[in-house]
C-alpha cells in the first residue's frame, strides 16, 4: 500500500511539472503581473481576467470587490492581499475555475448565492487538474469549494463557513464529486451541511482538517475508494463521519467528539471493504463506531472513551478484528443485534472488566462480555435508559454475565488486557 | 402553681388517665402513690409536657402549658430512668445542662461534692454503673435554682447514705418554700417526707389528702399498710 | 436548636461508628484509587456504590441513633427547650456528622492523589454533593421510622425494607412497568416516577455528567430537554431539595405531638 502510494505521489509531481511547462510553451506571451484596485489599472477582477494572458498572477489589493461569477477559463494565479473580499451579494457564484493549472489563494468570498436548483459555491472548479485553493476565508458558503470532474489538486487552510440552520438550504464546505488525487489538508470547516463530502472520489487524502458544528455529517464518504484521512478533529457535529459504499478507506489518528444526538456517531461505517481503522480517539459520542453490513475491517490502537456505546454492530458484518483498543468508560462496550459471525474482540482493554491476572501476563485469567443484557433492554425499550447503573440493572447484568441467555455466548473478548494499551 | 382539668390520656386502646381534676397551690411536698400502671408516669410527663393530653388542661404558674416550654425552666424534673448519651463525659453532661439552663458555671460543685462524684467527672457516661447514673441524675435535677421540683421513683438505685443525702437535699428545698412532686414506691419514704398524698388507680384519683387522714380513713398507723388496705378493699 | 445539633454532633464524633464510617470510606477512595490508577474510573465505580451504600448507612445510622439517644431525647424534653429544636437539632447532628465523614474520608485519598489539578474536580464534587443530599434525606426518613415506631426491631425492619425498595424493587418495578407499557410514550411517566425516589434522582445526576452521551441517544424529545439542556441538572437538584424538606417538615410535625 505504502509503495503504492508513493508511485501516486512520483507520478503526480511528475505530471504536475509536465503540465506547467507546457502552459509556458504554449502560451504566446510570458506571464505578466497584474494588480486590482480601486486606483489600480483595474478597478475590478472580472476585467484583470479578461486580459491577463495564461500564466499571470492577479495580486489583488485589499478592499471589497462586488463581484460574482467570475468565470477563469485559463491558468491563471488569482492572490488576495490582505483577505481582500469578493462580496457576491448572492448572485450565484464566487468564482467559477474552468481551466487547469488556476491557483487561488488570500481571498475573502462572502454571501455566496443560495438556489434549490444550482449548487452555488463561493469556489466552482470543473473538469479542471491541476488546481490549488490555500489560505482563503469563504464566509457565508453555501457550497465552499465544490470540485467536479478534476484531478490533482489541493486545498489548503481555508476556512469555510455559514450560518445557515437547515439542511436543506446548505451546502457542503469542501465538496468533491467525481474527481481523484486531491489532498484537503489544514482547513477548518464549520456550520455548514457536511464539512467535507466525497462522492465518486478516489485516492485522495484528508488531513489534519478541523470539522465541527455541521449539520449533518463533519465527513461524508460515497462511492469513494483508496482514499485516507488522518489527523482530522470532528467535533459536535450532526451524526460525525459516515463512510459508505467505499472500499480500501485508511482511518487513522483522527479524532471525534461530542458527536451526540439520536442515532448519531463518531463514524459511521456503511457497506464498507477492506477498511483501516488505527489510532483514532473517539470521545463522548452517543455512539463511537456504528458498523453496518461491513467487512474486513480492522480496529485497532482506538480510544473509546465515555461515549454512550463505543461500538454498534447491525446486520451483515464479517471479518471485523477489533485489537488492542482501549474502551474506557463507556455507558455500554458493545451493541450487537445479530450473530457473531467471524468477527473478532481480542486483546483489548475495557475499564468495565472486572477480572483478575494471577499469572501476571498482562492478560486477564477470565474472558470479558462486552455485551450487557441491559443494552438489549435500552434498545427495545428506549425510556429504560433512565435506569442506567441503578443496582438492580447491576443486579441482572450480573446474572447474565453467569449464564447467558439473550447475548451471544460466543462474544468475548478471550484475552482481555490488565492495563491500557499505549499507543503513541 | 399547678392545675389540671379533667385530663385524659390514652395509649392505643390503653386509657391511662381518665379525669384527672388536681390542683397543688400550696408549698410542700406531695407524694403521687398508685400500683404499677396506675398513670403516675403519665402524669407527672403530661405536667412536663412530655406527654400531649387527648383531652383536658393543664396550667402552670397560672398560663396553659399547650406548646409552651418556657415554664420548664422553673421546674426541675428528675425522670425515672437516667440514661444518658454514652459518649459524652460526665463533666461535659454538666455543662450542657448549664448551658441549656443558662446557669453560672460550678454551680453545682457543692452536689458532685455531696454525692462524691469527683472521680467520674471525666470519665464517659456510658461506663458509669446503675446508682452512679441516678446520682448524676439527681445532680442534674438539683443543680439549677427551679421553683419547682418533679421527681420520678428518686430512691431507685441509692445506697444507703446517698439516700440520706437525698432526703437532706429534698427537706431543704422544701424549706425553701417549693413546691415538690414526688412518685415513688417505697412507703416508709413517702411517710417520712410528705404531707400530701395522691393515690392513683386506673388513670383516676382514689384520694387526695393528706398523709394523716389517709391513715386516719383506712384506720392503719402505717401508710404502707394503709395502701395495701385501699387496694384489697377496693378489689374485693 | 444549635445548641442540642452542637452536642449531638458532638456525641456522635466521639462515637466509634463515625470512625468506622470515615475509615471505611477513605479505605474505599484509597483501594480504587490505588488499584485502578486512574481517577475517572475510581470516581465512575464510586458513584455506583454512593447511591447505594450513603442511603444504606444513613438509614441505619439514623434509626440507630434515634433509639440510642431515646433516654437522652427525654433529659432534653423536660428542659426548657422547644420539641421541634430537639428533634431538628439531633436529625442535622447526625446528618452532618455523616457527612462530614463522608467528605473527610473521600476527600482526603483524593487529595492526595490530585484531584485539585484534575479535570475530573467537577465530577467529584457532584459526587459529594449527591452523598451529602443522600445523607440528609435517608438520615430524615429513619428519624421518621423511629418516630412513628416505638418498636426498636420494627423500627429497624421498616428501616431496611425502606432502603430495599429505594435502592432494588423501586427500580425493577420501574422496568417491569416501562417494559410491559412499551408502546405508549414513556419518556414523561419515567422521568416523573424517577423524582419519587431519591436515590434514582441522585443516580440522574451522576447520568447527567457521565453517560450525556448515551442519554442524547433517545429520541423523546421530553429527554432531549431534560438531559439536553441544564433544566434537567436544575429540576433535579430542586427535587432533591424538596426531598430534604419534606421529611425534616415531618419530623417537625410529629415531634410537636408525640408522647414520650
Amino acid at each position: 500500500m505504502i509503495i503504492f502510494r508513493n508511485f501516486l505521489e512520483v507520478n503526480f509531481a511528475k505530471i504536475y511539472t509536465a503540465f506547467v511547462l507546457c502552459g509556458l510553451i504554449i502560451s504566446p506571451s510570458y506571464a505578466q503581473s497584474l494588480e486590482v484596485c480601486s486606483n489600480c489599472a483595474f478597478d475590478n477582477i472580472q476585467e484583470a481576467i479578461e486580459a491577463a494572458t495564461p500564466g499571470s498572477t492577479i495580486k489583488v489589493r485589499n478592499g471589497i470587490y462586488r463581484e460574482n461569477n467570475l468565470l477563469i477559463e485559463k491558468s491563471l494565479h488569482l492572490v488576495g492581499e490582505e483577505l481582500a473580499e469578493i462580496d457576491v451579494e448572492n448572485q450565484g457564484y464566487g468564482i467559477v475555475v474552468k481551466s487547469d493549472n488556476v491557483t487561488i489563494s488570500g481571498l475573502k468570498i462572502s454571501n455566496v448565492g443560495q438556489s434549490y436548483t444550482d449548487d452555488y459555491a463561493s469556489i466552482y472548479i470543473t473538469r479542471s487538474n491541476h488546481f490549488k485553493v490555500s489560505n482563503n476565508v469563504l464566509k457565508e458558503a453555501t457550497f465552499g469549494v465544490l470540485v467536479e470532474k478534476s484531478h490533482y489538486g489541493l486545498i489548503e487552510n481555508n476556512t469555510i463557513s455559514s450560518t445557515k440552520t437547515e439542511e436543506a438550504s446548505a451546502g457542503n464546505g469542501i465538496h468533491l464529486w467525481h474527481s481523484s488525487n486531491v489532498e484537503i489538508r489544514k482547513n477548518e470547516v464549520f456550520n455548514l451541511r457536511d464539512g467535507i463530502y466525497f462522492e465518486f472520489v478516489d485516492d485522495s487524502k484528508v488531513i489534519d482538517n478541523y470539522s465541527h458544528d455541521n449539520l449533518r455529517y463533519g465527513l461524508h464518504f460515497m462511492f469513494s475508494n483508496r482514499d485516507e484521512y488522518h489527523y482530522n478533529t470532528f467535533t459536535e457535529n450532526g451524526a460525525g463521519v459516515a463512510v459508505m459504499f467505499s472500499k480500501f478507506i485508511s482511518m487513522s489518528h483522527n479524532k471525534f467528539f461530542r458527536n451526540w444526538g439520536t442515532a448519531s456517531y463518531g463514524i459511521l461505517l456503511k457497506e464498507i471493504y477492506d477498511a483501516k481503522i488505527f489510532q483514532n480517539t473517539l470521545e463522548e459520542n452517543t455512539i463511537g463506531i456504528q458498523v453496518e453490513g461491513s467487512t474486513r475491517i480492522n480496529y485497532k490502537n482506538n480510544d473509546f472513551i465515555q461515549n454512550g456505546w463505543a461500538i454498534k454492530v447491525r446486520g451483515a458484518c464479517y471479518t471485523n478484528n477489533f485489537e488492542a483498543n482501549n474502551f474506557l468508560n463507556n455507558s455500554f462496550d458493545i451493541s450487537y443485534n445479530s450473530k457473531l459471525n467471524d468477527n473478532k474482540f481480542s486483546g483489548n482493554y475495557w475499564s468495565n472488566y472486572s477480572g483478575y491476572d494471577l499469572d501476571k501476563n498482562g492478560v486477564g485469567d477470565v474472558p470479558y462480555r462486552p455485551v450487557k443484557l441491559f443494552s438489549y433492554v435500552v434498545n427495545e425499550t428506549p425510556e429504560t435508559i433512565i435506569l442506567l447503573r441503578s443496582l438492580f440493572i447491576s443486579i441482572i447484568d450480573f446474572s447474565e454475565k453467569v449464564s447467558p441467555v439473550f447475548t451471544p455466548d460466543n462474544l468475548l473478548d478471550e484475552q482481555p488486557l490488565m492495563k491500557r494499551v499505549g499507543h503513541d | 402553681m399547678i392545675e389540671i382539668r379533667d385530663l385524659h390520656k390514652k395509649f392505643g386502646k390503653n386509657r391511662v388517665l381518665q379525669g384527672i381534676n388536681l390542683k397543688f397551690d400550696k408549698p410542700g411536698i406531695t407524694a403521687i402513690l398508685g400500683p404499677n400502671g396506675s398513670g403516675k408516669t403519665t402524669l407527672i410527663k403530661s405536667i412536663l409536657g412530655m406527654v400531649i393530653p387527648n383531652e383536658g388542661m393543664i396550667k402552670v404558674y397560672d398560663k396553659n402549658i399547650k406548646s409552651q416550654w418556657k415554664y420548664r425552666k422553673r421546674v426541675n424534673y428528675l425522670p425515672q430512668i437516667a440514661n444518658f448519651p454514652n459518649n459524652l463525659k460526665l463533666s461535659e453532661l454538666l455543662a450542657m445542662i448549664r448551658n441549656l439552663r443558662q446557669l453560672p458555671a460550678h454551680d453545682e460543685d457543692p452536689l458532685i461534692e455531696l454525692f462524691e462524684l469527683q472521680p467520674f467527672l471525666n470519665k464517659k457516661l456510658g461506663h458509669l454503673s446503675g446508682g452512679t447514673r441516678q446520682k448524676v441524675n439527681l445532680v442534674l435535677t438539683f443543680m439549677s435554682e427551679g421553683d419547682m421540683l418533679i421527681l420520678d421513683e428518686p430512691t431507685t438505685g441509692l445506697d444507703p447514705v446517698s439516700l440520706v443525702r437525698l432526703k437532706e437535699l429534698i427537706l431543704k428545698e422544701k424549706a425553701k418554700g417549693k413546691t415538690i412532686l414526688i412518685s415513688s414506691h417505697i412507703m416508709s419514704f413517702v411517710d417520712e417526707m410528705a404531707d400530701e398524698v395522691v393515690f392513683l388507680l386506673e388513670g383516676k384519683i382514689y384520694f387526695h389528702g393528706s398523709v394523716k387522714a389517709l391513715k386516719e380513713q383506712s384506720e392503719e398507723t402505717d401508710l404502707e399498710r394503709a395502701i395495701a388496705n385501699i387496694l384489697s378493699s377496693n378489689h374485693a | 436548636m444549635l445548641k442540642i445539633l452542637k452536642y449531638s454532633f458532638y456525641d456522635l464524633i466521639r462515637s466509634r461508628w463515625s470512625y468506622v464510617y470515615l475509615i471505611f470510606y477513605a479505605m474505599l477512595g484509597t483501594v480504587l484509587l490505588f488499584l485502578n490508577n486512574d481517577l475517572s474510573k475510581a470516581i465512575i465505580t464510586l458513584m455506583n456504590v454512593v447511591t447505594v451504600l450513603i442511603p444504606l448507612i444513613g438509614t441505619i445510622f439514623g434509626i440507630m441513633y434515634y433509639y440510642d439517644s431515646r433516654e437522652f431525647t427525654e433529659l432534653l424534653l423536660a428542659q426548657p427547650i422547644k420539641r421541634s429544636s430537639i428533634f431538628l437539632g439531633q436529625y442535622l447532628g447526625v446528618a452532618i456528622s455523616l457527612s462530614a465523614s463522608l467528605l473527610i474520608g473521600l476527600g482526603i485519598p483524593f487529595i492526595i492523589y490530585g484531584i485539585f489539578t484534575s479535570p475530573a474536580i467537577w465530577d467529584f464534587s457532584l459526587l459529594l454533593v449527591v452523598g451529602v443530599f443522600l445523607t440528609f434525606i435517608f438520615t430524615a426518613l429513619s428519624f421518621n421510622i423511629g418516630l412513628r415506631n416505638e418498636n426498636k426491631i420494627k423500627g429497624f425492619g421498616y428501616a431496611i425494607l425502606l432502603w430495599l425498595f429505594m435502592a432494588v424493587i423501586f427500580d425493577g418495578l420501574l422496568l417491569i412497568s416501562l417494559v410491559y407499557f412499551d408502546e405508549y410514550p414513556l419518556d414523561k411517566f419515567s422521568l416523573i416516577a424517577t423524582t419519587l425516589n431519591p436515590i434514582d434522582l441522585s443516580r440522574i445526576l451522576i447520568l447527567l455528567k457521565l453517560d450525556i452521551s448515551a442519554l442524547l441517544g433517545y429520541t423523546g424529545a421530553v429527554f432531549q430537554k431534560f438531559f439536553g439542556t441544564s433544566s434537567g441538572m436544575i429540576i433535579s437538584l430542586a427535587v432533591l431539595i424538596v426531598w430534604v424538606v419534606t421529611p425534616m417538615y415531618f419530623i417537625y410535625r410529629k415531634a410537636l405531638r408525640k408522647d414520650f
